[in-house]
């Protein structure tokens, strides 16, 4: 419905050039006195994409995002978006937007002139900012809330002002700094849905920071991972979760049994790995040739599968599998899944999550029962440490 | 016997305490001046009449009731002098308030936005200069702007001026003193809002596309607007009664409302007079405190 109206700021240039991202991050720095906030990202971002900046609190993600919007000069590199670079572009000149980690409405200001704001400064006629002005209200479901301030509203309804702010101006970029924190679970969800359903709409590009891996899951169609000012990896959620580059990134993005590696023998396409806490693992090779340092034997919780008397007949060859004896430690219900610690007779831990397929419990295990856990090798990845 | 009796009378109690301290000592001393205000001059002891003696009985005191009037108040409104000591009061203070409020939003600004750790160095800083008498700063700036003081003595080395520039006993003065003694009343409340006020709404503004003049304009400035009437009034109202610092450092060829006051007490010992003028100044000065009053108000709802 928008796809006919211009830009505001871009104008008919706006056009991006086939091949060429929308947004070229280059070798980008930024330094706060000896702490390297940022160090050396590249990163490119095609037009359309919803992409996620993923990382624990101080990774530096919220200063790349800040340079992006124009409240940070980088120290070095460029940022090129449609091939001009604005890495030094002050924050009113660049067509991009931002919503606020807590939203940063204007107090003294109504819904109505919040949302307008940005359509003033860029001198828009009284009847197109009206249009517009109703439109966002619409996009947002806020019809009838538009004389409140913010202090009258919820926190989802502010929310919504925000995020109905930051879109007005139709940026070519929209960045969203943490935009969920600040709902409860439940808002958080169906909200979640609402901006995936946008953004699909609007056919905008979303740049999204949080620190939350399933909000970035959910969301986006591609994660960057942000360590120590570093991109740890970049690659669409699927892969970033089935084949983490580093044991780091595995352990940040869900949960994971670790088991560090001692030997190697190679098998044709797989490796047997000795290890000292679960005994010899095979496991399927890595696509990248392990190198000579440390390494480790990484499989997710669901992957590991429980059983009384070991794998059930259908579900392989039995040499092509892993079969760990023990006994259960730990039993966590969450509802929908249960999670099992198995102490594993070779010394090691390992936790298997088990869907709840059945209301009752006739196939759950009990503490200190004997239980084999088995997980085939194309389940596991090796990750150097 | 229930909690609810043990807590209710010192609660009671606090509650009537500022209404106590507001009578006694605002409105009987008040009561006392516009009786005064409302008498005659007279040669005597205490030096105006009627007096009202409690001991002379009923009749006495209604002839006393009766001998009050407004002609002074008249007077007021008819002598030139009067008149144009309040225009120039309000008119000193104006200026003077515009002055503070054009120096001290800079100074607030900059210190709401330094460091946390350097805040409290720079509050102290603005806070330190009354760790000195009142007067004791005045007589320094005398010292300073005289003939051969330090101002003249820096502009003649930096050869700005080729002869001492007369200072004192001018308009300039009295707005260098008044301007200097008042600032602290101006930044600091100034302070106190924009301290509170969110970084990241400038940073939403510019992001929006405002530039940064229009960023102070559409959200800085309307967000301290607490701020700003809360230092205009803090300044303005005492200005205008102020009378120390015209009388020692402005000329003597007009007189500020306080001076006229100083005046006709102690040089003319027209007590009633002196009296009216006072109660005109503060009926005066009724429309910026309620002002306040009701600005404050409004924050503390705000505030909720």
């Amino acid at each position: 419905m928008t796809d006919e109206l211009p830009n505001i700021d871009a104008g008919a240039d706006a056009l991006p050039v086939a091949g060429q991202p929308l947004l070229r991050i280059e070798n980008v720095a930024k330094t706060f006195g000896t702490f390297r906030a940022v160090d050396g990202v590249s990163l490119d971002i095609k037009a359309g994409e919803f992409f996620a900046l993923l990382g624990p609190s101080g990774c530096g993600k919220t200063t790349l995002l800040r340079m992006l919007a124009g409240f940070e000069a980088p120290d070095g590199g460029r940022i090129l978006l449609d091939g001009k670079d604005i890495a030094q572009a002050l924050p009113h000149e660049r067509p991009i937007n931002m919503m606020f980690q807590n939203y940063a409405l204007f107090p003294h200001l109504s819904v109505r002139d919040n949302i307008a704001f940005g359509l003033k400064r860029a001198g828009l006629a009284r009847g197109e900012i009206a249009t517009r002005v109703a439109e966002m209200v619409a996009l947002v479901k806020l019809e009838g809330l538009e004389k409140r301030k913010p202090d009258q509203l919820s926190g989802g309804q502010r929310q919504r002002v925000a995020l109905a702010r930051a879109l007005a101006r139709r940026p070519k970029l929209l960045l969203l700094d943490e935009p969920l924190a600040a709902l409860d679970k439940k808002l958080r969800e169906s909200t979640q849905g609402e901006l995936m359903e946008l953004q699909r709409r609007l056919g905008m590009t979303f740049i999204i920071v949080t620190h939350d891996q399933e909000e970035a899951m959910t969301m986006a169609s591609r994660i960057g991972v942000m360590k120590s000012g570093k991109l740890a990896q970049v690659a669409p959620p699927r892969e970033l979760y089935e084949a983490p580059r580093s044991r780091w990134i595995a352990e940040f993005v869900g949960d994971i049994n670790l088991f560090d590696g001692e030997s190697r023998l190679r098998d044709g396409h797989r490796l047997v790995i000795g290890t000292r806490d679960a005994g010899a693992l095979v496991v399927a090779e890595p696509r990248e040739p392990l190198g000579a340092g440390k390494f480790s034997v990484a499989i997710r919780p669901e992957k590991v599968r429980l059983s009384r008397r070991g794998p059930v007949s259908e579900a392989g060859h039995e040499t092509a599998l892993n079969r760990l004896d023990g006994a259960i430690a730990d039993i966590c219900y969450l509802g929908g899944t249960t999670t099992y610690k198995v102490r594993l007779d070779t010394g090691g831990m390992i936790e298997a999550s088990v869907a709840n397929s059945a209301r009752l419990d006739v196939d759950a295990y009990s503490l200190n029962q004997h239980v084999v856990a088995w997980f085939t090798p194309d389940d596991c990845v090796v990750l150097p440490s | 016997m229930s909690s609810r009796r043990i807590f209710a009378r010192p609660a009671r109690f606090a509650a009537i305490t500022p209404y106590v301290w507001m009578v006694l000592f605002f409105l009987v001393p008040f009561a006392f001046v516009l009786k005064i205000s409302l008498s005659q001059t007279a040669i005597a002891q205490p030096p105006y009449e009627p007096v009202f003696d409690l001991t002379a009985g009923w009749e006495a005191l209604k002839a006393a009731f009766s001998a009050l009037s407004i002609d002074n108040f008249r007077l007021l409104a008819s002598d030139d002098i009067y008149v144009f000591a309040y225009v120039r009061s309000l008119t000193v203070a104006a200026t003077a308030t515009a002055l503070l409020l054009l120096i001290g939003y800079p100074i607030a600004y900059g210190m709401a936005r330094l460091p946390k750790r350097w805040r409290a160095v720079a509050m102290v800083l603005v806070i330190v200069p009354f760790w000195t008498s009142f007067l004791i700063r005045i007589y320094a700036w005398i010292n300073i702007l005289q003939h051969d003081g330090l101002l003249n003595q820096i502009l003649l080395a930096l050869h700005l001026v080729s002869q001492p520039v007369v200072w004192l006993s001018t308009d300039t003065a009295m707005y260098i003193g008044i301007v200097y003694s008042y600032l602290p009343f101006m930044i600091l409340p100034l302070y106190a809002t924009l301290a509170k006020m969110e970084p990241v709404l400038e940073e939403a503004a510019g992001d929006l596309g405002a530039p940064p003049w229009q960023v102070f304009w559409l959200v800085t400035f309307p967000l301290s607007l607490p701020g700003i009437g809360a230092g205009v009034l803090l300044c303005f109202i005492p200005i205008v009664g102020e009378f120390v610092i015209p009388d020692l450092l402005a000329g003597s060829n007009s007189l500020m409302i306080g001076q006229t006051l100083w005046l006709e007490f102690f040089t003319n010992k027209d007590w009633p007079v002196a009296s009216a003028a006072a109660v005109v100044l503060l009926v005066v000065l009724l429309v910026p405190l309620l002002l306040y009053e009701r600005l404050q108000k409004r924050q503390l709802e705000q505030g909720r």
